[in-house]
C-alpha cells in the first residue's frame, strides 16, 4: 500500500449564495484545490453528495462534475453515504490511491440546501434512515437526536445547559472564520432560551440549512511531498434504527471507525492535537467525543461545559466552528473537516491555529450514527 | 407517493407482525433478511401491544406529509416482549408524555397524498385506556 | 309482514365500541355563533389522525378479542357510515386487513345515514342465520359533518361500534326478532361531493324520526308480543338527548329503561355509531336474561328494529376498556381547535 497524501485544498464560504447553482459550488472548491496544489491532472473524480437527487433532481453527478470542472471523459462517481457522505468518499479516494490504482484522485462534496423549502430538507435529511418503519413514524433526524439526548440526561444526569454548551464552544471558534455560515458568538443563555425544535433539543443547538463546497486533491506521497500525509481512514456502520441497537447510547459505528483509525496511524486520543466531530445537534457532538474516546461515557456534556475541548483545552475540537457554526451543507460536511485539519496541520489557521498541531482527526457521521468515517491526518 | 410500497408493508403495520429466528429466536421488527446469527430463517413473529416508552420527542418541525399533525410525539416503546419499536405517541398532551408510562397499540392514520391520493394508515401507539 | 327471522338462531358472540377523546362543548359553538342551543351537552371529536376506517378498526380489534373467535374464521366485515374516507375504495377491506380477516371474507360499506350500522348488522345476521357464514361482523361508525353555524354542529360526532354475529349458542345475546321499517321520506341528505348535509330542519322531527322509530317498534313489539315491560333496557337513535327520550315514552318505554345507552348528551350524535353505541353501552352493564330493544333510525327514512337477549357469556367477555371509559376520557377542545380536527382548517 502506497502512502497518501493531501496535495491540494479548496472550498467556498458556507452560506446560502442564491444565485449559485451546485456546479458553480463545486468547480470553485474543486479548482481551488487544484490550484492549492499546483497539480492539475486528475485520473478520478469522487463527488460527495447527499440529497442533490432530492433537491435539485439531479443524478449521475460524477459525469455532471467532471464536465464542470472541465474534465469531461475522466472517470468520475458520486459517492452518499447520507451526512458522512463526504467522509466516505475521502475514504474511496485514499483506497484508490494506496491500491496504486490511480495516482490523481479529485474527492469533492457539495450540497445546496437552500435551493428548497425547509420542509423538503427536513425530509431529505431524515432519508438515511430506513423508510418504512423510522422515517414512517415522522420523526426527524433532529428528533431521532433529541430521543438519544433524553436517554443520555436520565443516564448520565447531565443537564440541557452543560449539552448546550457544545454549540456554544462550536461558535466560540467560528469567531473571524470567513468561510464559516455563522461566524458570531452564541451565548449559553441564547441556546437555552431559544425555541424548541425537537424537545429537548433547542433550535440554537441544531445545524441550520446550509450551501457548500470542499474538495481536496489525493495523490501518491512518494510522488508529491506536501508535509500532509493520510495517517488513517476508516468507515464503519452500525444498525440504522435505534430501535436495533442495543445501546443507543453507544455510537458503535463511531467506536468501531475510530478504533480502527487509531490502529492503523498508531496513535491514541491522547496523541490527537485538532479534532473536527459532528455536531449537527449538541448531543451528536457529545456522543461523538466520547465514543471517539476523548472522554469517558457519560462525561462528554461536563467536559465540554467545563472547557476542555476549547482553543486552550485539553483536545481543541471544531476549530472553525464545526457543523452548528462553520455550517452543515451535509454531502460536504465531512470534507470541509478534512480541509479544515490540514489547514491546521499546515499552521495556516491564524487567529485559530492549535500551535504545534501535528495529529488532527476528523469523525463524519450520517444522522444518529449509521455510517461513521474517521481520518487521521500527519504532519510529516 | 408509492402505492406498492405501502401496500407491500400492510400487514406487518396492521397487525405488528415481525418475523422470529427460527435458529437464535431473535424477534426483529422490521423483518430482516439475515438475522445477526447468520440465519435466513425465521417464521412469522407477532408483537406485544403494550409497552413502556423508553425516550421521546416532540417533532415541531415535520417532514413532508407529516405538517398538518404537529406538535407530534415520537417515542422509543419497550414492548412487553422485549421487542423496541419507533413510534408516534397520541391521545396525550407532549408536556404529559413520561418515561416508563404504559402504551398501548392504536390504529391511525399516519398520512396522506393530499386531498385526492391514497390514505396511509399504520399503528401508533397512546396510553392505556382503562 | 317483512320480520326478519333466521333459520339458524344467531348472536352477538362479541362486541366492541370505540369513543375519541376529544370533545367540543355546546357552550363552545355558543360562544363562536352567539347562540344558545344546547341539543346535548358536548359531543366526541376525532383526533387530528382518526377518520370513520381507525374508529372502525378501534371497535373491530375490541370486538374480536372479546369473542375469541378466530379472525380467520370471519366471513364478513360491513362498515355502515356516512362518512367514508374514500367516496370510492371500501373501508372494510382495511377494517378485515387489520383484524386479519383476509381473504376469506365478503366486505363492504354500506350508507343509509344514520342507520347504515344497523344496515350493515342486519346483513350479518341474515349471512350467519342462513348458515352461509358461521360468523360476520358488522359495523356502525361515524365523524358526522355538520355545516359550522349549522343546528348539527352541536350534535355531529364521532364514534362506533362493532358487533361480531354468531351461532346463538356461542352469544353474549342472542337476536330474538328483528324489523325494518322504510318509506322515501327526504328529511336529511348529502349530495354526492358536497361536504355538508342539508336537512328539513322540524321535518325531521314527526314525519321522519318519530313515525319511523315508533312505526318499526310497535311493530315489531305487536310481532313478539312482548310488552315495554318485557324489556330491562332499550336503545333509539340518538340524533340528540331529547329525542331518544320522547320516543321512548311515544312506546312506553321509561327513564330507567333507556339510561344506561343514552349516551348523546356527552358523545352526541355518532350517526351510525349512534343506536350501535348506545346498545354497546347497554351490554357493558346488562346482566344475563336481560331482554333489550333497539331501533335506529336513519334519514331518508327508516328504522331497524331488534329485540335481544342477553345471555351468561356476557359476564366474562366485556373486558377491556367499556363505553363509560371512553367517554370519561375527554379533552375539551376549542372552536378553532374542533375545526382543525375536522379538517377544516386546511394546513
Ligand atoms: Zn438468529
Amino acid at each position: 500500500m502506497r502512502k497518501v497524501a493531501i496535495a491540494g485544498i479548496g472550498f467556498t464560504k458556507v452560506g446560502e449564495p442564491w444565485e449559485r447553482n451546485i456546479k458553480d459550488l463545486f468547480a470553485e472548491a474543486a479548482l481551488a484545490a487544484m490550484k492549492d496544489a499546483a497539480h492539475t491532472e486528475v485520473d478520478q473524480l469522487y463527488v460527495a453528495n447527499m440529497m442533490g437527487a432530492h433537491l435539485q433532481g439531479q443524478l449521475g453527478m460524477g459525469a455532471i462534475m467532471a464536465e464542470a470542472i472541465g474534465k469531461p471523459g475522466i472517470s468520475a462517481a458520486r459517492i452518499e453515504a447520507g451526512q458522512a457522505s463526504g467522509g466516505v468518499a475521502f475514504n474511496e479516494g485514499v483506497k484508490a490511491v494506496a491500491s496504486g490504482l490511480n495516482d490523481w484522485v479529485l474527492v469533492g462534496g457539495v450540497e445546496k440546501m437552500s435551493d428548497l423549502l425547509p420542509e423538503a430538507v427536513t425530509t431529505a435529511l431524515v432519508g438515511t434512515e430506513e423508510q418504512e418503519y423510522t422515517s414512517y413514524t415522522g420523526v426527524t433526524k433532529t428528533g431521532l437526536s433529541a430521543i438519544l439526548h433524553r436517554l443520555y440526561s436520565r443516564e448520565y444526569g447531565a443537564t440541557p445547559e452543560e449539552i448546550g454548551w457544545f454549540a456554544v464552544r462550536s461558535h466560540d471558534n467560528a469567531v473571524g472564520v470567513a468561510h464559516a455560515q455563522y461566524s458570531f458568538k452564541l451565548s449559553i443563555e441564547r441556546v437555552m432560551t431559544s425555541p424548541m425544535e425537537a424537545d429537548p433539543i433547542r433550535m440554537m443547538e441544531c445545524a441550520a440549512v446550509a450551501d457548500g463546497a470542499a474538495a481536496v486533491l489525493l495523490g501518491p506521497a512518494e510522488k508529491i511531498a506536501t508535509g500532509i500525509e493520510v495517517a488513517a481512514s476508516t468507515v464503519a456502520t452500525d444498525y440504522t434504527s435505534l430501535a436495533s441497537r442495543r445501546h443507543p447510547l453507544t455510537l458503535e459505528a463511531v467506536k468501531k471507525a475510530a478504533n480502527g483509525a487509531y490502529e492503523a496511524a498508531k496513535v491514541k486520543p491522547k496523541d490527537v492535537d485538532v479534532l473536527e466531530v459532528t455536531d449537527d445537534t449538541t448531543i451528536d457532538g457529545v456522543l461523538s467525543l466520547e465514543d471517539l474516546g476523548f472522554v469517558e461515557k457519560g462525561k462528554g456534556a461536563k467536559f465540554v461545559a467545563q472547557g476542555h475541548t476549547a482553543r486552550t483545552g485539553e483536545i481543541p475540537t471544531n476549530n472553525f466552528g464545526g457543523l452548528k457554526a462553520r455550517g452543515n451543507p451535509v454531502g460536504a460536511t465531512g470534507l470541509y473537516q478534512i480541509v479544515e485539519t490540514v489547514i491546521q496541520l499546515r499552521g495556516k489557521a491564524g487567529a485559530n491555529q492549535i500551535t504545534g498541531a501535528e495529529v488532527g482527526m476528523a469523525q463524519s457521521m450520517a444522522s444518529v450514527g449509521s455510517t461513521c468515517s474517521i481520518a487521521i491526518l500527519r504532519r510529516v | 407517493m408509492s402505492v406498492p410500497r405501502y401496500w407491500r408493508e400492510e400487514k406487518p403495520r396492521y397487525r405488528l407482525i415481525g418475523e422470529e429466528c427460527a435458529k437464535c429466536g431473535a424477534k426483529h421488527y422490521p423483518r430482516t433478511p439475515v438475522c445477526s446469527c447468520g440465519s435466513t430463517e425465521f417464521k412469522p413473529y407477532k408483537l406485544a401491544e403494550t409497552g413502556k416508552v423508553e425516550s421521546w420527542t416532540v417533532i415541531r418541525n415535520a417532514p413532508l406529509g407529516y405538517e398538518r399533525f404537529t406538535p407530534y410525539v415520537v417515542a422509543l416503546i419497550e414492548l412487553d416482549d422485549g421487542v423496541r419499536v419507533m413510534s408516534q405517541v397520541v391521545d396525550v398532551e407532549p408536556e404529559a408524555v413520561k418515561s416508563g408510562m404504559k402504551v398501548e397499540y392504536t390504529f391511525r392514520k399516519v398520512t396522506e397524498d393530499g386531498q385526492a391520493g391514497l390514505i396511509q394508515y399504520g399503528f401508533k401507539f397512546r396510553p392505556i385506556v382503562d | 309482514m317483512n320480520k326478519l327471522k333466521t333459520l339458524i338462531r344467531v348472536g352477538i358472540v362479541g362486541y366492541g365500541a370505540y369513543v375519541p377523546m376529544y370533545r367540543l362543548k355546546a357552550a363552545e359553538v355558543n360562544r363562536m355563533w352567539s347562540t344558545s342551543g344546547e341539543p346535548v351537552e358536548e359531543k366526541a371529536v376525532v383526533a387530528l389522525d382518526e377518520d370513520t376506517i381507525t374508529i372502525s378498526v378501534e371497535c373491530a380489534r375490541q370486538a374480536v378479542r372479546r369473542s375469541g373467535v378466530d379472525p380467520a374464521n370471519i366471513g364478513a366485515v360491513y362498515v355502515g357510515t356516512e362518512s367514508k374516507p374514500y367516496a370510492v375504495k371500501p373501508s372494510g377491506t382495511i377494517v378485515a386487513e387489520v383484524i386479519g380477516a383476509t381473504p376469506s371474507v365478503s366486505t363492504a360499506d354500506y350508507e343509509f345515514a344514520c342507520k347504515a350500522g344497523t344496515e350493515a348488522m342486519q346483513t350479518c345476521i341474515g349471512l350467519v342465520g342462513s348458515g352461509m357464514q358461521k360468523y360476520a361482523m358488522g359495523i356502525g361508525a361515524d365523524t358526522a359533518q355538520g355545516k359550522p353555524g349549522d343546528a348539527l354542529e352541536y350534535t355531529a360526532a364521532c364514534g362506533g361500534a362493532a358487533y361480531l354475529f354468531g351461532p346463538a349458542e356461542e352469544s353474549v345475546a342472542e337476536l330474538e326478532a328483528s324489523y325494518s321499517y322504510v318509506t322515501d321520506t327526504p328529511d336529511f341528505w348529502r349530495r354526492s361531493k358536497e361536504m355538508y348535509p342539508r336537512h328539513g330542519n322540524r321535518f325531521t322531527g314527526d314525519p321522519a324520526y318519530f313515525k319511523h322509530i315508533t312505526g318499526a317498534g310497535k311493530a315489531l313489539l305487536a310481532e313478539t308480543g312482548y310488552k315495554p315491560t318485557d324489556f330491562k333496557w332499550a336503545i333509539f337513535h340518538q340524533p340528540n338527548a331529547k329525542f331518544p327520550i320522547n320516543v321512548a315514552k311515544m312506546l312506553g318505554f321509561g327513564m330507567d329503561q333507556i339510561n344506561p345507552g343514552l349516551v348523546s348528551p356527552v358523545v352526541g350524535n355518532t350517526y351510525a355509531g349512534s343506536s350501535p353505541l348506545g346498545l354497546a353501552a347497554t351490554l357493558d352493564v346488562a346482566e344475563s336474561g336481560d331482554r333489550i330493544l333497539m331501533v335506529s333510525y336513519g334519514s331518508g327514512a327508516g328504522s331497524d328494529a331488534f329485540v335481544w337477549k342477553v345471555r351468561p357469556p356476557i359476564k366474562h367477555r366485556r373486558s377491556g376498556p367499556k363505553v363509560k371509559n371512553y367517554i370519561e376520557r375527554k379533552r375539551y377542545v376549542d372552536y378553532a381547535t374542533y375545526l382543525r380536527h375536522r379538517g377544516q382548517i386546511i394546513v
